[in-house]
């Protein structure tokens, strides 16, 4: 199964049943294969006139109990930033998937690249957090996505899934799970006026006070107090806010952002990757362990919040740290600032941008340096 | 004598809510009440009611000042959000307050697409043909030659004819009002609220502030009475010439026919699928 069908059947897993797309290659089969699973869900399929409508209705959706969904790449992932800034305000959950193609602006449409890593964390206006996973397989396609809804409704957030043209578009196995077995975190709904009297702005997540209950709750992208009431002229409200909004996120980043280890234990070379690169990278371990070298694999599978303690902790004993992105070193400077003072920390692109990097490639790069 | 009554409309208003923003004389005011008698006169239960506002002066109507659920989201989006609050949830009687500005120029792709998809939202336009909140810019409706903090040499651009560009696009219901022919306001307000389809509503109002002060109008009365003189209705509109036209606000209900609503057609898509796939 494709990455981008995986990722659909992961969405309707999760639960679901509010989709709207702008068109755009590379991320055109979710879409298609959302508007075929969604009627049969009751779930509504809508192609909006552009992304911003796209990302504005999902929130919209999202406000009536539901969970709402849309995907885009580069260009339609810049048209929505504004809106992902409302949703991080408002603290509407929702997941936007990010299938990113080369860039900047137009670039070319269906090539990978791992351009908007910098821009899921801070692409929106002002002083936020956000949640963003980069599945690496069609697997993850569908694992991840089913975690991005429940991250999203568990800490009332945006989540972002920030896949590439080679992820969604690879072909591989997929084992969906039997109807029950994935694990489903729906959203605590305001129960009670008193309740919904509190419904923004506890660090501890207050519960969502949905439309249509008779709550008459009031969702403002203004500044507001945790009544959801307008404060649009004192800085302690947004001070609030912001710090609110990072307190309900940053402290459970072990818990949001995982990484997986491989072959790291008894590594002295790590190399650091993450999406499509690191599939690469686990080749070139394999391959640099028939030879003898002792190099790993770290893979951060949570890019934002950026998991530092698990890095630094992963890092800790290694001489040589090796960073693999597509792109000139976007997650690189986060991977410096856990790598230990005295390892030699580098940063490898590929040969050519908007490849994937080529193991031998990787691996003369290791071995030249090594000696 | 302590004869303390209620304002009949009292209950739509929420607690603590008060004082409002708008300036004096602001034509909002006239615009929520005919809104809220709407509301009444149309028995709206306010736990089915969800308002969303755009950014402007126009979504300072109903937020936070209407006791029920309020969506005030990024500029030029209501419609947008208004969409999937619809197809979210069609229960619910989802009513949009927006600007001039917020839905002709940067929110101009939802207006149109919304009308032409036929979604059961209603949206009431506040046309006060400026940018009132940011400082009084010329707007895509603000009449050619009129000088503006923008546009101090005089407006170069044709405005928009907001409730022509929606029946262009397919609206099923479009009406346009002044804030001085309140009775008729509330009547297309109900008729909007108790149809399933689109419906627009725009509402020339009065900005003395940023708009009569630059045509040397600025007492608000003196700006309904120019409404009052100014305005044709669509009846008497027809036997006019565009040159008699010129400077007219034409008035009253240009269409109002049933066309298929979207989430009635979701509802019929989903039985097909379930009805197909067992």
């Amino acid at each position: 199964m494709q990455g981008n069908e995986a990722c659909a059947l992961g969405a309707v897993a999760a639960g679901c049943r509010f989709f709207a797309f702008y068109p755009i290659t590379p991320a055109g089969e979710i879409a298609e294969k959302m508007s075929q699973l969604l009627p049969r869900a009751r779930g509504v399929y809508i192609q909006m006139e552009d992304e911003i409508a796209a990302i504005g209705s999902v929130i919209g959706a999202s406000w009536t109990g539901l969970k709402a969904m849309t995907a885009t790449s580069g260009p339609g992932f810049s048209l929505m930033q504004e809106n992902i800034g409302y949703a991080v305000m408002t603290e509407t959950p929702c997941v936007i998937v990010d299938v990113q193609r080369a860039g900047p602006s137009t670039g070319i449409v269906s090539a990978p690249m791992q351009g908007d890593v910098v821009q899921a964390r801070h692409g929106s206006h002002g002083e936020y957090e956000i949640i963003a996973l980069a599945p690496s397989s069609a697997q993850e396609m569908f694992d991840l996505t089913i975690r991005a809804f429940n991250l999203a409704e568990q800490y009332r957030t945006p989540v972002i899934v920030l896949a590439d043209e080679t992820v969604g578009h690879m072909r591989e196995e997929v084992i969906i799970p039997q109807e029950s077995s994935p694990r489903i975190i729906n959203r605590r709904v305001s129960s009670n006026p008193d309740e919904a009297a509190h419904g923004f702005l506890s660090p501890s997540v207050a519960p969502m006070p949905i439309f249509g209950k008779g709550f008459a709750a009031h969702v403002t992208g203004s500044s507001h107090d945790e009544r959801g009431m307008r404060q649009a002229s004192d800085p302690e409200a947004i001070d609030k806010i912001v710090r609110t909004i990072n307190e309900k996120i940053v402290p459970h980043t072990d818990q949001i952002s995982s990484i997986e280890k491989v072959m790291l234990d008894d590594a002295d070379i790590a190399l650091v990757a993450y999406g499509s690169c690191a599939r690469t990278a686990e080749y070139v371990v394999k391959q640099a362990r028939k030879r003898g070298i002792r190099v790993g694999l770290l893979r951060p599978i949570g890019l934002w919040p950026f998991p530092a303690r698990g890095m630094k902790d992963a890092l800790k004993s290694l001489t040589r740290v090796i960073v693999l992105e597509n792109n000139l070193g976007q997650l690189f400077p986060e991977v410096e600032r856990v790598a230990p003072d005295d390892a030699n920390t580098t940063f490898l692109a590929p040969e050519t941008l908007a490849t994937l990097h080529r193991p031998d490639y990787v691996l003369k790069h290791m071995t030249g340096e090594a000696r | 004598m302590s004869a303390e009554t209620a304002h009949p409309l009292s209950k739509y208003i929420r607690k603590g809510a008060q004082p409002h923003t708008h300036c004096s004389g602001c034509g909002n005011g006239i615009i929520a009440q005919s809104f809220l008698r709407a509301v009444d006169e149309a028995g709206i239960p306010k736990k089915r009611l969800v308002c969303v506002a755009g950014i402007g002066c126009s979504g300072w109507i109903p937020s936070p000042f209407f006791d029920v659920d309020t969506l005030h989201v990024t500029h030029g989006r209501p419609i947008a959000f208004a969409t999937g609050v619809k197809l979210g949830n069609p229960e619910l009687e989802v009513v949009v307050f927006t600007g001039d500005g917020d839905a002709s120029a940067i929110g101009g792709n939802h207006l149109i697409h919304a009308a032409r998809r036929n979604v059961g939202i209603k949206v009431i336009c506040v046309n006060n043909m400026i940018y009132g909140m940011t400082g009084g810019e010329v707007a895509p409706t603000t009449p050619r030659g009129t000088k503006t903090t923008t546009t101090p040499f005089g407006n170069l651009e044709r405005p928009f004819d907001l409730s022509k560009l929606v029946m262009a696009a397919g609206g099923t219901y479009v009406a346009r009002w002044t804030t001085y022919h309140v009775a008729r306001l509330v009547a297309s307000m109900k008729r909007a609220l108790t149809r399933n389809s689109f419906s627009f509503l725009e509402v020339v109002s009065q900005c003395p502030v940023h708009y009569g002060r630059r045509i040397g109008i600025t007492d608000p009365v003196a700006m309904m009475r120019w409404f009052q003189r100014q305005s044709v209705t669509v009846e008497k509109a027809r036997e006019m010439t565009e040159q008699e036209l010129l400077g007219k606000f034409v008035v009253g209900e240009f269409i109002d026919v049933e066309a298929p609503e979207l989430t009635k057609l979701y509802a019929e898509l989903f039985e097909a699928a379930n009805r197909d796939s067992n």
